[in-house]
């Protein structure tokens, strides 16, 4: 590649556009409209958006499983086309475990995707179980856990993957707030531990300030990154770190961004937010909460 | 197995066996004095003398094999054709659109109608009986096919196609065993619609076969026999039933949709 990115970027999004359907057609959309992004190794960015805004779309350029209409992906300095199971894991928001392999076995077959040896392969799976509590549950189904348990096993056969980028389109998304903080707290001890670069789509401002080093807000559609807000806060994050001052404030400060995004992006809080502001205040406040 | 499963499964086993006695006794009583004329309905008697006298000089075994190799080829054929096509179909959005309720109105169009001419074409002999079968067992198997391949959730192909997986690990590690317990059922229906359009074409028009027997004994004025082919037929029917389960259920197990304890 050309561009004379230092070593430490990750990934490096540059104009990508990307449109699904004709032009004129009934279907046509644009989903993300010339958005640059860089990240660096290392890093927990996420991001942030109205529903339709292109957050997913985003995740799924730079994991090679679209391709931009327009523009370039880069990871690790090289041109994206199509996924590269050697750099980038994915975990899923959720069905993405295969309910019809065990967890043990689930964990297996990505690695034979990946082309891994059968003793290497054991080794593997058995380590990445351990990394997220779920040793005793290997030979369990799915369906037999609990949502967050499923989302620990999704997360376990990222990490055995063993990539340095880990692309997580809300995976806690349908999980209860309680197990979204556990999970969220495990994942920065993970942060600190492994040094992974992690990129998090999420619908919650929580999380987004608990989690990320940098969070990116989006526009309403057509997507862009309207901006990005710096969390200067070391891994592992602490339980204590929610109820500070510095937390409220960037929680504060995300919610205004994304207030007025909310508002174009659902006509129903618009038609409200004319009528009273406080009204529109408790509407929106309901949606991200 | 828990103790109440195990008395509840005997409680069921043992209602099947008074049902079987009552039934016995009904078409005992229906046959003895005053009864029932003979021609209709032979006594128990008569039928089970003729039973062990067929089932002891292997009278049965001949047209057994014929029935036994004509729902083979008629199955075989249907699944291979019918799996192939479906997957293939279930491919395209384009192509299920098109063939997908063709095939749906095409499957309640009631094959016997044809059989005349599956005779006229291919004979008296077990060709038409292979390519009736085949005609009949062919839909329920071609759909489920489709059904079960179109909609493996998007999810699965994704996280697969993400880690790399190639088209043939896609294929048998992926949607085989995603559309694995649709696609079985519609084996298992056609499977059994294969044994009843066999049967029922033979006593239709042929020369050989289990449902052959069946109507020459009618056509003799002989009921003892044709209620013995009967109950010769009932039997097989009930052990093609149970060997599909059993199938069905190592499938289940192999692929874990069977629900976990």
């Amino acid at each position: 590649m050309s561009s004379p990115q230092p070593d430490d970027l990750a990934i490096q999004v540059e104009n990508a556009t990307m449109q699904f359907g004709k032009e004129g057609s009934s279907l046509f959309v644009n989903a993300l409209l010339e958005t640059s992004l860089t990240v660096k190794k290392g890093e927990f960015l996420c991001l942030i958006g109205p529903s339709g805004c292109g957050k997913s779309t985003l995740m799924n350029l730079m994991g090679g499983l679209l391709t931009a209409t327009s523009g370039s992906v880069d990871v690790m300095g090289q041109a994206i086309n199509g996924p590269m199971p050697d750099k980038i894991a994915f975990v899923f928001q959720e069905n993405s475990l295969f309910p019809w392999n065990t967890i043990a076995e689930n964990i297996d077959v990505g690695l034979k995707f990946r082309g891994v040896e059968k003793a290497e392969r054991a080794r593997r799976t058995k380590e990445s179980l351990a990394s997220v509590g779920l040793s005793e549950f290997a030979d369990h189904y799915p369906r037999q856990l609990s949502g967050g348990m499923r989302q620990r096993a999704a997360l376990a056969r990222a990490l055995s993957l063993e990539t340095d980028i880990i692309l997580m389109d809300e995976p806690f998304g349908a999980l209860d707030e309680q197990t979204r903080m556990i999970m969220g707290e495990d994942l920065s001890h993970l942060m600190a531990r492994t040094g992974k670069t992690i990129i998090f789509v999420t619908h919650s401002l929580g999380e987004a300030v608990y989690l990320a080093d940098r969070v990116a807000i989006f526009s309403a559609r057509p997507g862009r990154i309207k901006r990005i807000i710096d969390v200067n806060e070391s891994h592992p994050r602490l339980p204590s770190f929610v109820t500070s001052e510095k937390f409220v404030n960037l929680r504060n400060e995300l919610y205004r961004e994304l207030h007025d995004e909310m508002a174009k992006a659902t006509p129903h809080s618009n038609k409200i937010a004319t009528v009273s502001a406080d009204g529109a205040q408790l509407s929106s406040e309901d949606e991200l909460a | 197995m828990s103790r109440s499963s195990l008395l509840d499964k005997l409680l069921v086993l043992l209602t099947w066996v008074v049902c079987l006695l009552l039934i016995y006794w009904a078409w005992r009583e229906a046959t003895g004095e005053g009864g029932v004329s003979i021609t209709l309905l032979p006594a128990p008697d008569a039928v089970f003398k003729e039973l062990g006298h067929i089932l002891s000089t292997g009278a049965f075994i001949e047209p057994w094999e014929v029935t036994f190799y004509e729902c083979v080829m008629a199955f075989s054929w249907a699944a291979s054709v019918g799996l192939a096509l479906g997957y293939v179909i279930s491919r395209s959005t384009y192509l299920v659109q098109v063939f997908e309720p063709l095939l749906a109105s095409l499957f309640t169009v009631p094959m016997v109608l044809f059989f005349p001419l599956c005779v006229l074409y291919f004979g008296l002999g077990p060709n038409s009986k292979i390519v009736f079968g085949f005609s009949v067992a062919f839909f329920p198997i071609v759909l489920a096919a489709i059904s079960g391949f179109a909609s493996v959730e998007s999810g699965f192909v994704q996280a697969a196609r993400s880690m790399g997986a190639t088209r043939w690990q896609m294929f048998h590690l992926v949607l085989v065993p995603a559309a694995f317990p649709v696609v079985l059922s519609g084996l298992r229906m056609g499977a059994v619609l294969t044994f009843l359009s066999v049967l029922g074409s033979e006593t239709l028009g042929s020369l050989e076969g289990l449902g052959h027997a069946i109507h020459n004994a009618s056509m003799d004025m002989n009921p003892a026999e044709m209620y013995a082919y009967i109950i010769i037929v009932i039997v097989i029917a009930a052990l093609l039933n149970l060997s599909l389960g059993v199938i069905e259920a190592i499938g289940n197990r192999r692929y874990g949709v069977t629900e976990g304890e």
